[in-house]
């Protein structure tokens, strides 16, 4: 069957399939390295134990995720280059620079100062500590600023000029980084990390709530997640609707894909909630709508004509079905966030989060959506680009690197049989750290960083896998 | 402005360099992983690189998005030239990368980690010779593209190359062993590093004298003068070091057996660096012809020129808060 594929298409596979699995851990390191430095905060400010279990708990789960992101990390530092070359040789003065500042002032000072936030707090003591913690989770953020400029260059291309080898010079820094896409991606981006990790924490601190509902690390920490997704889902709303906005002026064709407009509207375009992408006939089947409404969003008049992909030639047009469908999972997801945060505050405020099963069992459900929806958010504005890299000027299919296609294939199977092996153990090994309780570890002495003695040595080592 | 390309391939050597002698050491605990009598011993060597190894394979990082950055043609032409190996030696950091966190999560499984974290940094090791070896012979380029064949790299200099690179890192990691030990794991390092001493050496010994004859840039370069004056320096220097090593195995030196091999390497690598100059890719890119515009190349120094020196001062400050022998006990697992 990969023998009908081109060599574009599985290069094509390779990237989507890389970078989405590689995103999932970024999106949980941003969150958790921030809240790992509010945690450490806190039990210095408070010297309030559950604190500093909580952060003991989920440091170790910090370093694994953050082992993971490393390694799939790395793998997209060299794709770029071994299946995207041309792409590279011409958009490398721009991007590049960009990407170098990412490693220098974002990935060195992570990995610097993680082996003390993880090993060195007896070592360096608690200031420094404080200091390290706080340096991990500026860089997790460093991280995203660099690398969001990246991807909203290639979506909203400004400052720059072409030189005669085909390639993009830089002319305006400033543009360059701060251009058009690039402010709304990144908040959205971030927020997006901070809700996956404040869905993850709930979850835990839910499924231990559920066992016992007096464990106090598991009040405390689904107490804090609630409050994270009340405050943070209805920011994030806020900023997708901009980011929206932003996307509408700069890749109107993204915008009509999401809308699922194939037809112009010269009278007020209508809001199709849900249907089924036709994309041989052109037309939505089925379409659920509500009239005028997508353009009161996105226009704020509903008599505002909305042009649709009747006006792009057929080459220019993103898939329409990939898109249209990503965009509503996300959306659908970003309000059930925003339930569960208000049913968390309802809750609350009549004193009551913790002797709600059922909002524990919610919030265990919703535990995993922080990643289904950035997911469907990046698949939305990566598909949405398509056919171009740089959009509008470089198309994807003279991008490529001049491997041939059964190499391509190869590494395309090594990559899927090997992350589904490693990154599928990872995820076993995370859920099962996540269903031990935080206040355990406290129990067995073993699973603590100073081990006590009495124990023989091999002994320590081997229970102490065991346990933590 | 030539100058500019210049030092950004200086700044890029360097990149690669720290590259090789922070995680050769942390690649060769893991080819020597296997070798460790019980599980305390190897819970020593793992413990004495976890808080550093990830630092120190952002050098690699530093090295592929460096040359995207300031060589574009460079990373655009070697990236597919290099596929496989390149391929092979990122799954094969995966592997060993997990390792580090995954064997502790697991009893039934903690052999399969095991395996994973030796016989990923023996393909990682393995695979980056293979590439040193491939560019040495050279690549094939049309216009701005790759030219050549997706086996070109697999040859015998490049298989001789590979191995040469993970006995190396072996050594490097046996000494850094040494440096942070003590006890029965500290002389079975020092028996080990002997042999891997030697062995390094003969491998040094075996591709200096083949590269010459892989390209005739090269031998006219360390057979004429001004090289050949080198052709004397670099081995005399080489001897120096292995001098060093041998006397400071013998007499149970901690830190002298691990700072005379990585100038054993620092050695080797400015002496591929005279090869190949003034090419980036042998053997007709040039450094200049591969360099970005001067508008990059100005914009990325001005930050390396700040971030490099405070990276190298925190990246001293972690090692030295994780100085001195590894307490077997400690952990945070």
């Amino acid at each position: 069957m990969i023998d009908s594929f081109t060599a574009e298409t599985l290069a094509r596979m390779q990237f989507a399939f890389t970078v989405s699995f590689h995103i999932i851990f970024p999106a949980f390191s941003i969150g958790l390295a921030s809240y790992l430095a509010v945690l450490n905060g806190l039990w210095l400010r408070t010297r309030n134990d559950t604190y500093l279990t909580l952060f003991n708990y989920w440091k170790k789960i910090f370093a694994f995720a953050f082992g993971m992101g490393v390694v799939s990390g790395i793998v997209m530092s060299y794709q770029f280059g071994t299946n995207w070359a041309v792409f590279a040789d011409k958009t490398g003065p721009v991007l590049g620079p960009l990407m170098a500042y990412e490693v220098l002032s974002a990935f060195f000072l992570e990995a610097g100062f993680l082996g003390i936030m993880l090993f060195g707090r007896a070592r360096v003591g608690d200031k420094l500590h404080m200091f390290a913690t706080a340096m991990v989770a500026f860089g997790t953020l460093m991280s995203a600023t660099w690398i969001l400029s990246v991807n909203s260059w290639m979506q909203t291309p400004v400052g720059y000029s072409m030189n005669d080898l085909g390639q993009f010079v830089p002319e305006d820094w400033w543009a360059i980084v701060f251009n058009p896409s690039f402010p709304f991606r990144l908040v959205h981006m971030v927020l997006a990390a901070y809700l996956t990790t404040a869905l993850v924490v709930g979850a835990t601190g839910a499924l231990h709530l559920l066992r016992n509902r007096e464990n106090e690390p598991a009040r405390r920490m689904f107490s804090m997640a609630m409050w994270m997704l009340v405050i943070v889902a209805p920011l994030q709303i806020l900023a997708g609707d901009m980011h929206g906005l932003n996307t509408l002026e700069h890749q109107p064709a993204k915008v009509m894909a999401m809308e699922g407009h194939y037809d112009s509207h010269p009278n007020g375009a209508p809001l199709i909630l849900f249907g089924i992408p036709n994309p041989a006939e052109k037309r939505i089947d089925y379409a659920i709508e509500i009239p005028r409404l997508s353009s009161l969003i996105l226009k704020h008049d509903l008599n505002a004509p909305m042009a649709g992909l009747d006006t792009i030639p057929d080459a220019d047009e993103p898939p329409v079905a990939i898109v249209f469908w990503s965009f509503r999972v996300m959306i659908s997801l970003g309000f059930a966030m925003l339930g569960l945060g208000a049913l968390g505050l309802w809750r609350r405020v009549r004193g009551q989060l913790y002797d709600a099963p059922w909002l524990f069992r919610a919030s265990v459900l919703m535990g995993p959506m922080g990643f289904v929806a950035v997911l469907a958010g990046w698949i939305t504005t990566e598909v949405g680009r398509q056919p171009f890299t740089v959009y509008g000027l470089l198309r994807t299919s003279d991008s490529l690197a001049p491997v041939a296609a059964p190499a391509v294939a190869a590494s395309l199977i090594a990559f899927i049989v090997v992350y589904f092996f490693v990154f599928g153990a990872g995820t076993f090994y995370l859920l099962r750290m996540m269903n031990q309780s935080a206040d355990s570890a406290k129990i067995g002495l073993q699973a603590g960083p100073l081990r006590s003695a009495g124990i023989t040595p091999i002994m320590q080592t081997q229970t102490g896998g065991k346990e933590s | 402005m030539f100058e500019l390309s210049f030092i950004w391939a200086g700044i890029i050597a360097f990149a690669v360099l720290t590259y090789v002698i922070l995680d050769g050491f942390d690649l060769g605990i893991g080819i020597l992983f296997p070798f460790a009598k019980n599980e305390r011993d190897k819970a020593t060597m793992m413990n004495s690189v976890a808080p550093v190894w990830d630092g120190n394979e952002t050098w690699l990082v530093l090295g592929g998005g460096g040359l995207f950055a300031v060589f574009p043609l460079a990373y655009a032409v070697v990236m597919p030239a290099l596929y496989m190996p390149i391929i092979l030696m990122l799954l094969a950091l995966i592997f060993r990368g997990v390792a580090f966190e995954y064997r502790w999560r697991t009893l039934r499984w903690k052999r399969v980690w095991d395996i994973a974290f030796c016989g990923g940094s023996v393909v990682a090791a393995f695979m980056q010779g293979i590439a040193l070896g491939a560019l040495v012979q050279g690549v094939t380029i049309e216009g701005r593209a790759y030219a050549g064949g997706w086996w070109d790299w697999l040859s015998m200099f490049s298989v001789l190359t590979g191995v040469a690179v993970v006995v190396g890192y072996a050594l490097l990691g046996a000494t850094w062993i040494i440096l942070k030990t003590e006890g029965s794991l500290q002389k079975q390092m020092q028996g080990y590093a002997r042999w891997l001493g030697a062995g390094t050496l003969g491998f040094i010994g075996i591709v200096s004298i083949l590269t010459p004859f892989q390209d005739p840039v090269y031998f006219e370069r360390w057979f004429n003068l001004p090289g050949s004056a080198l052709s004397f320096v670099m081995p005399a220097a080489v001897i120096f070091a292995a001098w060093a090593l041998f006397s400071g195995l013998k007499a149970g030196k901690d830190a002298q057996p691990f700072l005379a091999s990585q100038s054993i390497f620092v050695l080797c690598f400015i002496g591929i660096g005279i090869s190949f100059y003034p090419n980036i890719v042998p053997p007709g890119l040039t450094i200049v012809a591969a360099a970005a515009p001067d508008s990059s190349l100005r914009f990325t120094l001005v930050g390396t020129a700040v971030l490099v020196p405070m990276i190298l001062g925190y990246t001293g400050y972690a090692y030295w808060v994780f100085r001195g022998k590894i307490d077997p006990d400690e952990g945070y697992h």
